[in-house]
């Protein structure tokens, strides 16, 4: 028990500031990631990529 | 103690998942998505024919107005600017909605970047010289990207 208390005590003190200081920064690749995304939808582009394609061949 | 303990764990991919995406799907963003998908129907010609262009800050200028017929260029007038509030507002938007207003500066520019980027073809933008036209893409044709670039 005594080995979770220090646990515990380790944790809240380097992990929970970790995350916080993660998102002081900007995070440019998830800006990226939904400016790509957004833009995708305005200008209604297909990703050719990740898309499945919508109309299969007929067949 | 241990419930604590266990709880904790589960925090943390939480706080990573946070970490790794921005959050972009609030009702305020959707509908400016929405607003801004509708007028791009009505933007497409004016972007292919170069009358309006993608600016270095993430908006969108009257570029040529004479590539507009005269009884159109008030239509355009009004689209770009009601298009420019909507982008304005998108990225205050997502930064807001982030918990972090001062970042929507970046957001700004990377979306400067990225729209710029997915242009098509043939469209015009701000480069750091001034108007610069979008680049075929390889099989489309040599002639357009040596003839392209130019400055007004």
């Amino acid at each position: 028990m005594r080995i979770t208390g220090i646990t515990l005590a380790l944790l809240a003190v380097f992990i929970l500031p970790a995350c916080v200081t993660i998102n002081i920064y900007f995070p440019a690749a998830a800006a990226e990631k939904a400016a790509d995304k957004i833009i995708d939808e305005v200008w209604q582009i297909k990703n050719k990529e990740n898309a499945p394609a919508e109309t299969p061949p007929a067949q | 103690m241990r419930k604590l303990f266990a709880s904790m764990l589960l925090l943390l991919p939480l706080m990573a998942a946070a970490a790794a995406d921005l959050e972009i799907n609030t009702p305020a963003i959707n509908a400016l998505k929405n607003s801004m998908q509708a007028r791009y129907g009505q933007l497409a010609a004016y972007y292919a024919s170069g009358a309006v262009g993608l600016t270095r800050d993430g908006l969108i200028a009257v570029r040529d107005a004479n590539a507009v017929p005269l009884s159109q260029r008030q239509g355009v007038n009004g689209l770009v600017s009601a298009e420019n509030s909507d982008r304005n507002a998108l990225y205050k938007e997502i930064a807001t909605a982030n918990g972090h207003p001062e970042w929507e500066a970046e957001v700004r520019s990377t979306f400067a970047q990225r729209w710029i980027q997915k242009a098509q073809g043939g469209w015009w933008y701000q480069d750091g010289g001034g108007w610069a036209k979008k680049q075929f893409q390889p099989q489309s044709s040599q002639r357009a990207q040596r003839n392209g670039r130019s400055v007004d």
